[in-house]
């Protein structure tokens, strides 16, 4: 199979280039990491990227593959069209070929305040909730912090510093809708600015692409529609 | 309520203001098929019609508010600059509403 | 070029579930912590864990914690040590309740408490009808639970070192531990952390084997950094194989699923567990459905088309239970299977997944050592726990759910006596100049360029030697051959060069590094293999198939100083308890 990658390594290039490779491997059964790390240990050792668990759930190989962001590790070989163009996540600043530097990610994660709060003393038992409440937290509990979304969202592409993005509203709704958090109100006060949450727009690319097959933008929605709640 | 919210809210409502004249205004012009000037104008006579116009236009100038508004805070970085388009928009928008509403009511 | 050094009140190497779970109790006391992680924390294994957390909180069938401490003990094979055991059983309910109250989304009974499951080697009443004692986050609860420490780490304000590879241990003349040496993986510069307390918490080492559940990642980084620094490893000899993980991949299909109600079939279509434990069938413990599904795969009763896998049904569940309680193992046998286990059985075979051996240390997470006064002394300075340690909980056969435990429950205790111990010794001891020599020598090495073999040559056959010659059964003549290829290919290590010199995120270098840490842990594993003539949980020899208690209820202790093998008691008494003392193990 022929694969076409983004490399860029900052002590020995002047410009990223895409770097041509043939291997020699069965499509059928594999993913698109199990080719990566074949050229990476037979051919060039040079080839940089980020990988853990190769099987979803650890979030590292986010990457951009044929034009769409993914994981590698859970891309099947069959179906891309050849030459497969691999290339970082787009929107954010390269360290090293496939190797992006998340920082912007991660503060905007953080500017959320992603933890529960609940002033009321802990009971010696666990906090009740029911599977109804639970539910609500279904579809949010899942991300894996990839950055597939963000860095798939223009809004984000321009404004990494101010608007929290889809990963990050993600998280901020995860807790809104914990029917234990009792600080929804301070949440919706840290998202009411003209940046942080209303330069999502809705175009959904945050949606195709999430491997988890979340929905940031319905989250997003729900946010909003709590905001115009509150203010009635 | 904030500036942004309210923003974000005014799209939507003038989305919907537009959306309900987008199908209203067809379905008069199939009923009254102008035939020449005199007609078309006659369109626009009854002052319910008028009031349903001036209404759409002023949702559309405050829709393409919000949307220009959100462009320019997208990819125009220079205060100055910003504040600049941001006002040429304003006047630009303003002048079509005042325009609109001569052209409704100048006629008559 | 003389490297950075920072400085803080202690240092954890590590950043899953046992790391950040002790890096909270100490940023929450104010202490100064920070944590080093080769990868962004939620990377890390912990991640990956999916059935549950173990705790007898009795929210769907009667429990209590003697029960789970019975079963543990039993689970163990009676080698794991017995206060340790109680300390954890004992405080397994608080642990996770602690959980809970930081946001860790379980998933709910109908009454509002935590979900919990049942699975392998639980039981009621000292070994009578199946316990449901498993808390779960769907199956998906080591996200749940890593994602939430990770959470409120960021609330506690704990240092992160995000992307820093460990080097070695830092010590004075006197044996303190005083911190680490670390490798920016960006910049690719060296780094020195002085710290009053370093915790290990580096997780396994699955990756010696060719076929594992395990993540890249786990290679064993702080049980090479415990070796190189003349420390001892205890109990290499036990690696749990997991009865269920996919053919080629090697990813785990959770226990969880048998807790559901999934069940093991032959090619006959039988249900075979009955005939191997006909009390508990497929939730026995794992290493009796290990070595159940290696010998009908043996005896030519496999399935598929090359009969080489056992086949795991679940169809009679049903698709909401499935879509409900077992979404992420839908999710994988899809992707790596291409089975809907909706509509068809996922194949698995045994495949490496758990170290139960690893850095011995008492209950607080201390190391200890045999030193003069006894065979458990603590190393000044320097902790343990997770994976990378050995208390023994899990003596030779860890029980599904108990790992996750095994990382709140030390992780805090460890905290704890950090904590303790910092207030009582206020003055921190002068780091050497040349404390970080060996670590920056080590990285030195791998500046040589030149002609050589490749790293990932070599890792590839570690893998191969120590899956053929140190899987589920061993004997004798295999391991000796084992360690005969090893030499081999130990010499062949020093010969291998790096073609990648850029000093940014130079991965081929830290593969490099891991390999280092890989061939000891593979080393130790063969040699205590060797020591112990005997079959005790995960430990089958072909050739001394029987339990000998009468000269093994002891631990190994692997010293890498001439391959040397020690000995030290196992810990039979219990901290309050009546002991349970050693029987015939059947399910």
């Amino acid at each position: 199979m022929r694969f076409s990658i983004y490399r860029y390594d900052p002590e020995h290039d002047a410009q990223p280039r895409m770097q041509t490779y043939e291997l020699d491997i069965e499509p059928a059964g594999n993913m698109l990491l199990d080719a990566l790390l074949r050229i990476k240990d037979e051919q060039d050792s040079s080839l940089t990227l980020r990988r853990s668990c190769r099987e979803g759930v650890c979030g590292s190989d986010g990457m951009n593959i044929n034009g769409s962001n993914g994981l590698a590790c859970i891309t099947p070989l069959t179906g891309l069209k050849q030459p497969i163009a691999v290339r970082p996540l787009p929107g954010l600043p390269v360290i090293r070929d496939l190797v992006v530097d998340m920082t912007p990610l991660n503060q905007q994660y953080k500017s959320v305040e992603p933890w529960l709060n609940n002033a009321d003393p802990a009971p010696e038992i666990e906090r009740l909730q029911s599977p109804a409440q639970r539910a609500q937290l279904d579809g949010l509990v899942e991300c894996i912090q990839c950055g597939c979304c963000s860095s798939a969202c223009p809004s984000f592409w321009w404004n990494p510093d101010k608007f929290v993005g889809p990963a990050g509203l993600l998280a901020a709704y995860r807790y809104i809708a914990d029917s234990r958090d009792q600080n929804t109100d301070a949440r919706l006060d840290n998202l009411q600015d003209p940046y942080r949450l209303f330069r999502c727009h809705g175009i959904m690319n945050c949606v195709s692409v999430c491997p988890k097959g979340l929905n940031p933008t319905a989250a997003i929605g729900k946010i909003k529609t709590l905001l115009v709640k509150r203010s009635t | 309520m904030s500036g942004a919210l309210s923003n974000w809210l005014v799209q939507r409502i003038s989305a919907v203001v537009l959306a309900l004249y987008s199908l209203f205004f067809p379905a008069w012009l199939l009923f009254h098929w102008p035939h020449g000037w005199l007609d078309w104008r006659g369109l626009f006579a009854p002052l319910p019609m008028r009031i349903a116009t001036l209404l759409f236009v002023l949702a559309l100038a405050l829709h393409a508010w919000v949307g220009m508004r959100d462009i320019f805070m997208d990819y125009v970085k220079p205060p100055g600059v910003r504040l600049a388009l941001h006002v040429a928009a304003l006047v630009w928008l303003a002048s079509c509403v005042v325009w609109a509403t001569a052209i409704l009511w100048g006629q008559a | 070029m003389k490297p950075v050094k920072r400085k803080f009140d202690a240092v954890i190497i590590g950043g899953g579930g046992a790391g950040l779970r002790a890096a909270l109790q100490l940023s929450g006391s104010g202490l100064n912590v920070a944590v080093v992680s080769k990868v962004f924390p939620t990377r890390s294994h912990t991640v990956s864990a999916q059935g549950g957390i173990t705790a007898a909180l009795g929210n769907v069938t009667p429990d209590n914690w003697h029960w789970h401490m019975y079963d543990t003990v039993k689970g163990s094979d009676y080698l794991g040590d017995q206060d340790a055991i109680e300390f954890m059983c004992r405080h397994a309910a608080e642990a996770v309740i602690e959980l809970e109250h930081m946001g860790l989304p379980f998933s709910r009974l109908d009454n509002g408490r935590i979900y919990q499951r049942p699975f392998g080697g639980q039981s009621m009443n000292y070994g009578g009808e199946q316990a449901t004692r498993t808390c779960a986050a769907a199956d998906r609860t080591g996200h749940a639970l890593l994602h939430t420490l990770y959470q409120q780490n960021l609330r506690a304000r704990t240092h992160f070192f995000d992307e820093y590879f460990a080097l070695d241990l830092l010590r004075d003349a006197d044996g303190y531990v005083l911190g680490v040496s670390a490798l920016g993986i960006e910049s690719g510069e060296a780094l020195v952390i002085e710290a009053r307390a370093t915790l290990l918490a580096t997780g396994g080492a699955g990756r010696i084997f060719r076929y594992s559940t395990n993540a890249h990642i786990n290679t064993g980084d702080g049980l090479g950094m415990a070796l190189r620094a003349g420390l001892a490893l205890q109990d290499m000899e036990f690696w749990q194989f997991h009865p269920t993980g996919l053919p080629g991949s090697g990813s785990l299909i959770s226990e969880g699923v048998r807790g559901e109600g999934g069940y093991l079939v032959n090619n006959q279509g039988e249900r075979f567990m009955e005939r191997y434990a006909p009390h508990a069938k497929d939730l026995a413990s794992r290493d009796v459905v290990a070595r159940a599904v290696a010998l009908e795969i043996h005896a030519g009763r496999g399935c598929g088309p090359n009969g080489d896998v056992i086949h795991l049904k679940l169809d009679h569940l049903g698709a909401v239970l499935i879509k409900d309680k077992l979404p992420g193992i839908r999710e994988l046998a899809l992707r790596f299977a291409g089975v809907d286990p909706i509509d068809a059985p996922i194949p698995v075979v045994p495949t490496a997944h758990y170290m139960m051996g690893g850095i011995p240390t008492n209950l607080h997470g201390q190391v200890v050592m045999p030193a003069r006064f006894g065979p458990e002394e603590p190393v000044p300075g320097l902790y343990a726990v997770g994976e990378c340690a050995c208390v023994s909980v899990h003596g030779a056969n860890r029980l599904g759910g108990n790992s996750l435990l095994d990382l709140v429950v030390f992780g805090r205790a460890a905290g704890n006596h950090i904590i303790e111990t910092l207030r009582d010794n206020p003055f921190p001891r002068v780091l050497p100049d040349n404390a970080a020599e060996a670590g920056l020598a080590r990285l030195a090495r791998w500046d040589q360029s030149g002609q050589g073999e490749s790293v990932a040559e070599i890792r590839i056959a570690l893998q191969t030697l120590m899956q053929t010659h140190c899987g589920v059964f061993r004997t004798e003549a295999l391991l000796r051959d084992g360690l005969t290829q090893m030499d081999a290919l130990e010499t062949r290590l020093g010969a291998v060069r790096l073609t990648d010199t850029s000093r940014v995120f130079n991965t081929a270098r830290i593969e490099a590094l891991e390999l280092e840490n890989l061939f000891p842990v593979a080393r130790a594993t063969l040699v205590s293999a060797l020591a112990r003539t005997e079959s005790r949980g995960a430990h089958a020899r072909e050739d001394y198939p029987q339990r000998d208690d009468d000269h093994w209820l002891k631990h190994t202790l692997y010293s890498r100083d001439g391959d040397q093998i020690d000995t030290k008691p196992v810990r039979l008494k219990p901290l309050t308890v009546e002991p349970f003392l050693p029987k015939e193990r059947t399910y």
